[in-house]
């Protein structure tokens, strides 16, 4: 248990951010039925522009600075590669997600050079302590508390405010609520400002704890986030949070796996399981799908014919 | 002498159940060779659901079905259903056999659509032609490398006859999609032709035209018959249609079936005229 | 009258093949790599083998309609299946630095051995349609579970699939076969290629790949246009319909998957051969949407349209955007701006534009010989679009 322990608490931080990333999935998927593929791009954005904000600026300005700008650019992305094929196929669309996140990978590409970009020390979150005799960063204690002290109120806001009902009516019917005079588009665009605030602030949390930022960081926290999604099942909040949890801590385990069977003593060398950490996250996804489609916590929707 | 005719289908005891909501109720139907027999009913009687049933789109929760004398679809409650089923007959069947779609139109099933369903990028000819692709021989390198020229060309020319037996054969090179709609669903019902049936299900084939289509098709419908020699099912709300070509109709209301009988019977029948207008609540649009 | 017809179009077709590959052999002599045009060459190596892998995603997405995201990983295992087959012996030990090699033989330099260079060119065909059918036969496993699935459910299913692979051939237990997450070097490979006629040594470097790609390519032509090619679009226009018309829907589901996969482990095999390398990590994600993008360049359901917007995507971001990485562009010279990476920001835009406003792509649904006949059928069809 000493060995897997340090594993579970860093897999329940990482957990946590994947889970504020996943909120964006499951509500944009919620209710335009998108696959939003550059949505881990755009968390992969928020760190670089934390980069250079924080180079010229005091934090205090810089990270409020960070999170308007992100949820300023998943607006733009929503009403600029989105909205304009509304009446489109699905595939269109999805195909518009996956244009925008190669966009957003070459634009920073060019911006950075291709190289790494160092992420600011933030002070106090960054800061060592220890914790049940182990170290660790105080971001990884304080992920998880956050991260669901903002899913409560994420869902307070839609079970108690008109917007929030305007969002579960467009789940439910796109069509109907749009006849019943919902404001379509502002809920959608709702829905993108809250998904791309909440990536934001995982964004600042998942940085800290590694060295910096290349274009392509956000691709595999994004997919996984999307596969949390779908694994707690899609369009529903505390599933994705669930599934992001569930994801995380497996992924963190699975890194640590030769040492924690070494020390147990069934396997006597590395064997490099580490390389599984990601494709186990996928492993989860095909069972998922292949046994239970809607997920753990989605409902079931019927075909008509 | 109608007793010496074969059987061609034979719904028994259908149930179909989705969730809590019992859609078919204990249905039970014959249809003979050479037949054209109905369905009627209020909106959201159930039809839809038996055609599908029938067809293989869904599998019923309960019953049986049987075409030209074999059992083609069985099921009986399980798993969660056991629990919620509301049905009847439950214990009569213990086997599962739950075939696609495509393996009963092997066997000789094709229907329509009751909105209709034909392929939207494609010609009136290749809508037909499609229709042939269960009916090949080849596989996939066979057709690749033209192995199969002498079916293909043997395919083209049945098309070639069938559109000009519907009448077609004018718009075969127009988008299916381009025709206006009464030819729209005459070019659905040569499709189905298309698969060789000795069973042809119509869903609703005038829903939505004026009464001199109606009549033009009513006509059609006869000619059809009698020219493949396909033994009809039809779903329909023009009641001057139903009652001008059924030999028989079943009536089903709120899932259940209330009637069953010739055209001047059914017309007669109080259970019938209730339900269609309504004694207990509006079921009519 | 309809079949003369096709005769004729037929060997038009088969002619006009036949003239690309000679003019393309004619190329590979007059132009020296090192040449001004060189880039030519290099856009017609790369361009053919993006084509060979956004024909055959087009089959799958934009024939059948089913949106399948793996493509790389079937790449991926065509690219390792050819490298680990082609790699002489004496440079295994070289190559598998940090493991014993298992398999110790080249298959064309097994057949070399008897037949010259006869069983050189046969052994990398060989070796070919082994990648193809390892990504075949792979497709079809994943085939059985991931093709019941709906439409974004079905691409996230096979992305995952994709990264699953990817990770399995870095894996350094695999190592004596895969060689880890090092990269597979010095098989046969296209640079290598070359034709001895009466002492002189001809170039095969773009021919090789050239010819791979425009062989598969017609092979998914006469798929396509075949009575499977037919079906496979009633599935994808309305698959419930499809379904009732007696065509079986998971046979042809698989069927259009394998046969999609099949080719793009050839597309894979024909990279490493003009790459010279073979590596697990260039497989990612990315490569799949980058063929995607290649895809609706050219327009969803069109084959000459994937094979011209692969060719444009190619020359565009490997030759003809250069200058925006390096400092001046059509006469404009602005070295703070043109630096390394805006070629693929300009190029990312364009695609976004296309994507947006020009939804059909280059070709729609049409292919190249649509264009020059039937002009008599524009009129329905205009009509049809102004109702």
């Amino acid at each position: 248990m000493q060995t897997v322990l340090p594993y579970i608490i860093s897999g329940i931080s990482v957990g946590g951010q994947y889970a504020l990333i996943a909120i964006g999935y499951t509500m944009v998927y919620g209710i335009l039925r998108l696959i939003n593929f550059a949505h881990g791009d755009v968390f992969m954005v928020a760190g670089l522009i934390m980069v250079y904000l924080a180079a010229s600026l005091p934090l205090y300005v810089a990270i409020p600075l960070v999170i308007l700008l992100t949820v300023l650019l998943g607006f733009t992305i929503e009403r600029v590669a989105y909205k304009p094929l509304r009446t489109a196929p699905r595939m269109s669309v999805m195909i518009s997600a996956i244009g925008v996140s190669y966009l957003l990978q070459n634009l920073a590409l060019y911006i950075t050079g291709g190289l790494n970009k160092n992420y600011p020390q933030i002070p106090w979150i960054s800061d060592r302590i220890s914790i049940l005799g182990m170290e660790t960063t105080r971001v990884t204690v304080i992920t998880p508390f956050l991260t669901i002290l903002l899913v409560v109120l994420l869902v307070l806001l839609i079970n108690h405010t008109k917007i929030g009902m305007a969002m579960r009516a467009v789940s439910l019917d796109f069509e109907v609520s749009q006849l019943m005079g919902v404001q379509i588009n502002t809920v959608i665009s709702v829905t993108f400002v809250i998904g791309t605030f909440l990536a934001a602030v995982g964004s600042i949390l998942f940085f800290t704890n590694y060295p910096g930022v290349v274009p392509t960081s956000g691709a595999m926290p994004g997919l996984k986030a999307f596969v949390a999604a779908v694994f707690g099942g899609i369009g529903s909040i505390p599933g994705a949070v669930i599934g992001a949890f569930i994801i995380g801590i497996a992924e963190s385990i699975i890194k640590g796996l030769d040492t924690i069977l070494i020390v147990n003593g069934a396997i006597t060398e590395q064997i490099g399981l580490a390389t599984f950490s990601d494709a186990f996250t996928f492993v989860l996804l095909i069972i998922i799908l292949v046994f239970k489609p809607t997920g753990l916590f989605g409902e079931k929707t019927a075909d008509k014919v | 002498m109608s007793e010496e005719k074969k059987q061609v289908l034979k719904v028994e005891n259908v149930t179909m159940q989705f969730g809590g909501v019992v859609a078919v109720n204990n249905f039970s139907l014959e249809v003979n060779e050479g037949e054209i027999v109905a369905i009627i009913g209020p909106n959201g009687a159930g039809k839809t659901t038996a055609f599908n049933v029938i067809t293989g789109v869904y599998a019923p929760t309960n019953g049986r079905v049987f075409f030209n004398g074999d059992c083609v679809i069985e099921n009986f409650p399980r798993g969660k259903m056991k629990k919620l089923y509301k049905g009847e007959n439950a214990g009569l069947y213990s086997h599962t056999l739950e075939p696609t779609p495509d393996a009963l139109t092997l066997k000789g099933m094709a229907r329509t659509f009751q909105n209709i369903r034909l392929w939207k990028s494609m010609t009136v000819f290749d809508n037909i032609l499609i229709a042939k692709h269960a009916r090949r021989t080849s596989n996939l390198f066979s057709a690749a490398f033209r192995g199969n020229r002498k079916e293909e060309a043997a395919q083209r020319a049945e098309v070639e006859e069938l559109l000009s037996v519907v009448g077609l054969t004018d718009v075969k090179n127009e988008l299916a999609t381009s025709l206006p709609y009464g030819k729209q669903r005459r070019l659905e019902i040569a499709r189905a032709l298309a698969t060789k049936p000795s069973l042809l299900l119509l869903d609703e084939p005038a829903a939505g035209m004026n009464p001199q289509e109606t009549q033009e098709l009513t006509r059609f419908i006869g000619q059809i018959r009698d020219q493949f020699g396909v033994t009809i099912l039809l779903i329909e709300h023009h009641m001057d249609l139903v009652m001008d070509i059924s030999d028989r109709i079943y009536v089903l209301d709120f899932g259940r079936m209330i009637a069953e009988g010739t055209p001047a019977e059914i017309q007669k029948n109080e259970k019938v005229i209730d339900a269609y207008l309504g004694v207990v609540d509006d079921a009519e649009d | 009258m309809t079949q003369k017809k096709s005769k004729k179009g037929a060997w038009i077709a088969l002619i006009a093949v036949l003239a690309w590959l000679g003019l393309v052999f004619a190329l590979d002599q007059l132009i020296k790599p090192t040449d001004k045009l060189g880039m030519l060459l290099i856009v017609l190596q790369k361009g053919s083998v993006y084509a060979l892998a956004a024909v055959s995603m087009n089959l799958l997405n934009g024939y059948t309609g089913l949106f399948s995201l793996g493509h790389a990983g079937f790449m991926l295992l065509g690219a390792y299946t050819y490298a680990i087959f082609t790699i002489p012996d004496k440079n295994r030990d070289t190559v598998y630095q940090y493991f014993h090699a298992v398999v110790r033989f080249s298959i064309p330099e097994k057949l070399s051995q008897g037949m010259g260079g006869f069983g050189t060119a046969l052994g990398v065909l060989i070796a070919l349609l082994l990648a193809g059918l390892v990504a075949a036969v792979m497709a079809y496993l994943i085939g059985l579970p991931v093709l019941r699935l709906k439409s974004d459910y079905l691409a996230i299913a096979t992305l995952g699939f994709a990264e699953i692979i990817r990770a399995v051939f870095q894996w350094s237990k695999l190592g004596p076969v895969t060689n880890g997450s090092n990269l597979l070097k010095n098989f046969a490979r296209v640079s290598k290629f070359k034709l001895e006629l009466g002492g002189t040594k001809l170039s095969l470097s773009t021919f090789v790949p050239v010819l791979i790609a425009t062989v598969s390519i017609t092979l998914i032509v006469l798929i396509v246009n075949s009575t499977y090619g037919r079906a496979f679009k009633a599935i994808r226009d309305d698959e419930v319909a499809a379904e009732a018309m007696g065509i079986n829907l998971a046979k042809h589901k698989m069927l259009s998957f394998v046969t999609s996969s099949f080719f793009a482990g050839v597309a894979g095999a024909t990279l490493a051969m003009v790459l010279s390398i073979a590596q697990a990590n260039n497989f990612k994600s990315a490569m799949t949407y980058e063929i995607l993008l290649m895809v609706v360049l050219g327009g969803i359901g069109s084959i000459t349209g994937s094979v011209i917007g692969s060719m444009l995507f190619v020359a565009a971001s490997e030759w003809w955007l250069r200058g925006l990485d390096s400092g001046s562009f059509l006469g404009i010279e602005a070295p703070g701006v043109f630096r390394n990476g805006f070629r693929l920001v300009v190029f990312s835009i364009i695609i976004m534009i296309v994507v947006l406003f020009f939804r059909k792509g280059i070709m729609g649904e049409k292919e190249l010989p649509d264009l020059f006949r039937r002009k008599k059928k524009a009129a329905p069809a205009g009509k049809e679009a102004a109702e």
